[in-house]
């Protein structure tokens, strides 16, 4: 009797998986089909001719940094960053180790009207500050949650925002390690350091490089043999910020005191 | 007869399914952007819209075009590193049409100078710092200082022009009273061109010892230790700061 109704089952429930695999299956092809597609072109296209020359990244040497500010000044003008609420694209941050081991971390306004006298100097054991901006992440993890790809890294390496298709569910905002990115409140689409890719595919350095009066920012190429950049990378030993979390961080700090996240 | 037949349900099925796809067809024609995954999976146009941003600032290149003179003088200064738009603001508009536009000349004391040259602990050793209080009170900065070339109009009298945190922690150390020629023999030069003539250090713990050593011919409150068996191993400065020695 058992064995009857086994033998009943057993095609209609085959049946109904096979029924059911077929629009499944058909589905995948339908959606990820192109997807697949789109990827594997842009795999072609970095191999291939059509590879941009150029692999953009930024060297920081954190002990030139004066705190002045003209870089988060003049990245708030190059790129008409709303000036209040104070949002972004680069801020510099005070950090203050006190004697007893305590650190304090400021940064009044980005630091964009440099920084007041730290109360209590006498407190200090060591102090300095770092700059800070979006990392241009080789593995980005804003880039891995937007659901519409309207965040994504052009083929120099640079991870860009593209306003006209995003639609402000701020999930990159969330998922950047670094605090990188804002909610622009005039458009209410995601933004974020560019690198200046509107300068930088001119030929001049991004705003922050083209002011820092110490030069504490170098921009170069990464692939080159010969940049600034590349120099800096040969003559100092350099880090990244939370190089745990494998973003793969473009943008190196030299002198980073251990302290700093 | 029939060999074989589909089945209804098969064929309601594969109805449904086509028109599903078609829809899903239809729709992604419509609302996927024309440039979408061309060169990955985003709008490839968008690179262009980004790079199309206006630029603002017109690099230095630019400006020493006509304004060489300054440019020449910048070149070999203290300032050669501080291009042009730091002080004079974003300048592209200026270097398009230099007739109705006209960068920022900054000519008071104030925000230009400061931002950079006042006191902050956090600054590099040996960068220039002042109390804005305390220098010249009143007088504007490029009253003295030429800021394409601001080497000081005369050699800083005092070593806290530049070592400000140097000067700020010994003022509130024991090493208060001492002079900063007392321990590094600064040649004239080393005001001038700080760089090229570097002052002496003390090289060793006699050094120290004429001061601190139990023979030592100084006043009675003066710490004193035996310098035979006091940390023997290391050169004074190696355990305590000379500019703020622990009591
Ligand atoms: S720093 Fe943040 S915004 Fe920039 S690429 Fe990395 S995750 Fe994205
Ligand atoms: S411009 Fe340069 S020195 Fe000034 S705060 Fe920015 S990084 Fe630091």
């Amino acid at each position: 009797m058992a064995g009857q109704n086994d033998e009943r089952k057993f095609p209609r429930r085959e049946f109904l998986v096979r029924t059911l695999q077929l629009p499944c299956s058909a589905a995948v092809v339908t959606v990820l089909g192109p997807l697949a597609l789109g990827s594997d072109a842009a795999a072609a296209s970095q191999s291939g001719s059509e590879t941009s020359e150029h692999y953009f990244g930024m060297g920081i040497q954190v002990d030139k940094c004066i705190g002045c500010g003209k870089c988060v000044e003049a990245c708030k003008a190059e790129n008409d960053v709303p000036r209040e609420p104070y949002y972004f694209r680069t801020w510099v941050e005070r950090y203050v180790i006190h004697n007893d081991g305590d650190v304090s971390v400021d940064s009044p306004e980005g630091g964009i009207r440099g920084f007041p006298l730290h109360e209590g100097e006498s407190d200090v054991l060591r102090s300095f500050f770092v700059p800070k901006l979006c990392n241009q992440c080789d593995n980005p993890p804003c880039v891995q949650v937007c659901p519409v790809g309207a965040t994504f890294k052009t083929d120099d390496g640079v991870v860009l925002v593209d306003s006209d298709y995003c639609i402000g569910c701020r999930y990159c905002i969330q998922a950047c390690p670094y605090g990188a990115r804002y909610l622009d409140p005039r458009t209410n689409t995601a933004d974020k350091c560019t690198f200046c890719y509107h300068r930088i595919t001119q030929g001049l350095l991004p705003a922050c490089v083209e002011v820092c009066p110490t030069g504490a920012r170098i921009f170069g190429e990464l692939n080159a043999l010969a940049s600034p950049l590349r120099r800096l990378m040969r003559m100092s030993s350099l880090q990244v910020l939370k190089p745990a979390l494998n973003t793969e961080p473009k943008v190196f700090y030299s002198k980073l005191d251990g302290e700093v996240r | 007869m029939k060999i074989w037949r589909i089945p209804d349900q098969v064929i309601r099925l594969a109805v449904v399914l086509v028109a599903a796809v078609a829809v899903l067809v239809v729709v992604r024609g419509r609302f996927v952007p024309a440039s979408f995954g061309e060169t990955g999976h985003y709008r490839a146009d968008a690179v262009d819209v980004v790079a199309a941003q206006p630029i603002r600032y017109a690099g230095s290149q630019i400006c020493v075009e006509c304004h060489d003179g300054e440019g020449e003088a910048k070149s070999g200064s203290f300032h050669r590193t501080v291009s042009c738009e730091v002080c004079h603001g974003p300048a592209a508009a200026h270097a398009e049409d230099f007739e109705s536009q006209t960068p920022l000349i900054p000519r008071e004391r104030g925000a230009e100078c400061l931002s950079c040259h006042e006191y902050l602990s956090p600054r590099p050793t040996g960068f220039p710092q002042i109390i804005e209080r305390l220098h010249n009170p009143l007088q504007p900065c490029i009253g003295c200082h030429d800021p394409h070339d601001p080497t000081p109009p005369e050699v800083p009298e005092s070593c806290s022009a530049c070592h400000a945190q140097i000067a700020r922690t010994k003022a509130v150390s024991h090493h208060l009273t001492l002079e900063c020629e007392t321990c590094h023999d600064a040649q004239a030069e080393h005001r001038e061109e700080p760089r090229s003539f570097l002052p002496r250090k003390p090289t060793a713990r006699e050094f120290c010892g004429s001061c601190h050593s139990e023979s030592a011919d100084s006043p009675a409150d003066i710490p004193r230790v035996d310098l035979r068996d006091h940390g023997e191993r290391y050169l004074c400065w190696q355990c305590h700061y000379p500019h703020h020695p622990e009591s």
